[in-house]
């Protein structure tokens, strides 16, 4: 794998979109993203996860034994979610709050352990840590945009701010059932844009 | 280097080193957020205590703890300068939220008068239950339920017979937040009818009955040691 730093940290964020191309973690995705604000710190968070356990996962992947190495991946992962989400916990108490469940199941979230297993374990730390990065800022992207075009429809707002009055809104999009429906319309516009593109 | 082998020692090897470093980190980590966590949840029930009870000089910092079994209610009672109760607030709990506990903090003036609530935590619908931390505050009187007196209102939603707009669209959540408060109005009554006897004794004695019933309670009082 011959590839640029550069290629690779963009890779994450439009060609290999982990929500618009790979459709992947949509757990978090669908459900947290109420609000422009849970969006991105959903996607922060997952970021940092990502990150952390991508450069552990290449720094190791010489001394962990093939037949064990999904076990000890989820354990490195667990390690650093659990301390993303004291850190929260402690810092950001209006996000933990907000985001609740969600922030210890992203030890569930299948970009970690699939960008482990499918990049970290193969690739240099530095390129391990790129790809980390990259895909983290995808996801926060996406993240943060479902958020917004939700809470906007929902309630007019825009990370708090009054678009329009409240009672313009449509409660469905802040549903879950309005989470489908703009991840569907997003997934599309993204497809148009990349063969236009 | 070489992968080592996946034989049974070193499989074990390598997962014992790892669980034991990811064990090391994390109680580092837990060991460093411990204090702020504590002490922002801490920070959040006092603030809420505050912004809930009518004009007070001082309030129990150790709540009078009350459980039926399911939900527990925690009342602190606040006193005025010269140790009259003036109200108190009450922490209550109701299980039937539509997505899990609800948690609520509401005070009481010594008339069973609602001057405000609070939600601690809720899990209700985003746009619809959630709005609850609002919505019972909002001027419109049938939503209102602060300046109610607990004692002679009917606090139930309107779909029940009671006098008070359930959120539009949240029935469940609104029935599960005023199930709290009655709740929390019967654990004030509970605790506040011994104090308030004895307040009317104190007019008329020495305030020393007073002090007997309160001290228990208030050693560790926010100004305990002025009384």
């Amino acid at each position: 794998m011959n590839k640029s730093g550069t290629s690779i940290l963009f890779n994450g964020l439009i060609k290999e979109n982990p929500v618009f191309v790979l459709i992947l973690g949509m757990c978090p995705t669908l459900a947290t993203t109420t609000s422009a604000v849970n969006g991105l710190s959903m996607g922060l968070a997952t970021l940092f996860v990502l990150f952390g356990s991508n450069v552990a996962v290449s720094m190791l992947k010489n001394f962990i034994p093939d037949k064990v190495r999904i076990p000890a991946y989820v354990v490195v992962i667990a390690t650093f979610v659990t301390v993303v989400g004291m850190l929260i916990h402690a810092y950001f108490p209006a996000i933990y709050d907000s985001l609740g469940i969600f922030i210890p199941l992203i030890v569930v979230n299948c970009i970690v352990l699939g960008r482990a297993e499918a990049f970290a374990a193969k690739n240099t730390v530095l390129h391990s840590a790129l790809d980390g990065v990259g895909m983290g800022l995808g996801f926060t992207v996406a993240l943060t945009l479902l958020g917004t075009v939700r809470e906007l429809l929902g309630t007019g707002k825009v990370f708090g701010n009054e678009i329009f009055p409240d009672h313009y809104g449509a409660i469905i999009f802040i549903l879950a059932p309005g989470a489908f429906i703009v991840l569907g319309y997003l997934i599309a516009i993204m497809n148009k844009v990349r063969k236009a593109g | 280097m070489k992968k080592p082998e996946s034989t049974f020692k070193n499989m074990v090897l390598a997962l014992t080193v790892i669980a034991i470093f990811a064990a090391v980190i994390l109680a580092s980590v837990y060991s460093l957020t411990k204090d702020p966590i504590n002490n922002q949840q801490l920070a959040k029930r006092q603030e809420a205590i505050r912004a809930v009870l009518p004009p007070y000089d001082h309030f129990d910092s150790k709540p009078v703890e009350m459980n039926n079994g399911v939900e527990t209610t925690r009342v602190y009672k606040a006193y005025d300068k010269n140790n009259v109760l003036v109200g108190a607030a009450v922490e209550s709990t109701s299980n039937n939220g539509y997505k899990g506990p609800i948690d609520i903090i509401i005070g009481f003036d010594n008339k069973g008068v609602i001057v405000n609530y609070s939600v601690l935590a809720q899990h209700e619908t985003p746009g619809l239950g959630s709005k609850m931390d609002t919505w019972f505050k909002t001027s419109k009187a049938k939503q209102n339920i602060k300046g109610k007196n607990a004692a002679t209102s009917n606090l139930n939603v309107s779909k029940d017979g009671g006098e008070v707009d359930a959120i539009t669209a949240a029935t469940i959540s609104s029935r599960a937040f005023l199930f709290a408060v009655r709740n929390a109005y019967f654990a004030f009554t509970t605790n506040m009818v011994v104090q308030l006897n004895s307040s009317n004794i104190k007019t008329e004695s020495s305030g020393h009955t007073l002090n007997d019933t309160t001290n228990t309670v208030n050693n560790s009082g926010m100004k305990g040691g002025k009384q």
